[in-house]
């Protein structure tokens, strides 16, 4: 992995993303920590990408000057894989509309125990705006969010209640950090599973609020 | 069929007028009609409080991003600023204002705004605050917010082929918003770095019909270096 410029915790958190996506699936990578996902899975892993700026077959990103005007929605240089196809922006987000999206994995400022994400914007400070972030949370049938445990402070991103501006409400299926992942159960984020590096009682004992659990933890891989 | 190539001071004088509403295809630096940029930029004086769409700001001091820092916009619509600090901080700093639409209602807005539709019903952003202040309607049971079309005096669009009359085809994701724009807009300047005789393209592999185009301007290589292919943020 020597060519991955990730900390140790965004690896344990894409390693363990790449596992909820399986051959066959159709899916859309948000920007930041869910581009990265490509790089540990396998060449031949049967997922197609979308990328909503308008191409299904996302390949590897190209290094240098590429001759071929191909870009990712970072804006980032990518190769298309064979079978990939190009179209324009109306029909990328009616097919996101549409209900073709098997997956969407989007980064995130909060997620609610209600599974409420908010990922686009910090009033008066960062606004850089959704993008297709609110077609994504809402439209994909499943919406996998990436995300630290917690931020600088040391307090969860997930939160008893949102108060960030949404990106949708009751979007989450599963929230996956460096230590946990939480999953929707019953309309709650739920604690399914823990890193081998921390416990149950660790991850709930950091949070001021309730967070439900299943009774016999997943195993983590 | 009609030879539409002229240059393009000929096109902005015959089409552009300060105050107006102007379109941008294009999605980050891919298929964005940089040459018309720079020379919209050079007339900072001539073109004054307008109303800009497109999906992104671009970069500071580049595609849109000039007329920004040039301050000739008054009001900016787009789906995604991040990758231009200074369109954040004058939209911070109250001097443009943006309304932001998510992408593919953004999309469709303009889409409907070519087609002779004047609203359309959709669930994206209800429970937001994308819902606030727009009008919401019942339909078979559920509620929905009314989305208005989008239009625009001018749009701007990069095709990677266009021929004389204006058929234009568009290479790996550079179609983006540039198709549906190519309706909304009374008039639509395409450029393009390279325009072909007419009859060059296959009737069939045309993305964009010339019949909907105004005219058609040659892409300056300079303007190239920012395409994609360039390396980006």
């Amino acid at each position: 992995m020597s060519a991955l410029s990730l900390s140790p915790q965004e690896e344990i958190i894409i390693r363990r993303a790449a596992q909820e996506l399986k051959p066959g699936m159709l899916v859309n990578l948000g920007i930041g920590l869910p581009t990265l996902i490509p790089s540990v899975l396998p060449q031949d892993s049967g997922i197609t990408l979308h990328s909503e700026n308008g191409f299904v077959g996302v390949g590897a990103p190209v290094v240098g000057t590429p001759d071929y005007p191909v870009i990712d929605a970072g804006g980032r240089a990518v190769s298309l894989l064979k079978g990939a196809a190009c179209f324009d922006s109306s029909f990328s987000f009616a097919l996101v509309r549409g209900g073709k999206l098997d997956a969407a994995v989007l980064g995130a400022f909060e997620v609610s125990l209600s599974g409420d994400l908010a990922n686009w914007m910090i009033p008066g400070k960062l606004t850089p705006g959704m993008g297709g972030g609110m077609e994504l949370a809402q439209k994909a049938r499943k919406v996998i969010v990436l995300s630290r445990h917690a931020d600088k402070s040391g307090t969860p991103k997930l939160v008893e209640r949102c108060s960030l501006p949404l990106t949708a409400p009751s979007c989450v299926t599963l929230l996956i950090t460096e230590f946990a992942v939480f999953e929707r159960l019953e309309g709650k984020m739920t604690l399914v599973s823990v890193h081998p590096s921390t416990t149950k009682e660790a991850v709930l004992s950091g949070f001021t609020f309730s967070v439900p659990s299943i009774p016999e933890l997943r195993s983590w891989s | 069929m009609r030879d539409k190539c002229i240059a393009v001071s000929a096109a902005l004088d015959q089409y552009c007028k300060s105050g107006q509403t102007w379109m941008f295809g294009g999605f980050g630096r891919g298929g964005v009609a940089f040459t018309c940029l720079e020379e919209l930029a050079r007339r900072s004086q001539q073109y004054q409080n307008l109303t800009i769409v497109k999906n992104d700001a671009n970069e500071p001091n580049l595609g849109v991003g000039m007329l920004l820092n040039q301050g000739m916009v008054r009001k900016m619509i787009a789906t995604h600023i991040g990758l231009n600090p200074d369109a954040v901080r004058m939209m911070n700093e109250k001097k443009i204002e943006v309304e932001f639409v998510p992408q593919g209602i953004f999309a469709e807005r303009i889409r409907i705004g070519g087609s002779g539709i004047p609203a359309f019903l959709s669930d994206i952003g209800l429970g937001t605050i994308v819902a606030q202040g727009k009008p919401t309607m019942e339909f078979q049971g559920k509620t929905y917010l009314l989305e208005s079309a989008l239009r625009a005096n001018v749009a701007f669009l990069c095709a990677d082929v266009v021929d004389r009359f204006g058929n234009c085809w568009f290479k790996g994701s550079n179609r983006n918003m540039n198709v549906v724009m190519s309706l909304a807009a009374d008039s639509v300047i395409v450029e393009a770095k390279k325009i072909v005789e007419t009859g060059t393209l296959e009737p069939e592999n045309i993305h964009i019909p010339g019949v909907v185009v105004s005219a058609v301007v040659q892409a300056q290589p300079r303007a190239h270096i920012q395409e994609p292919g360039g390396g980006i943020a």
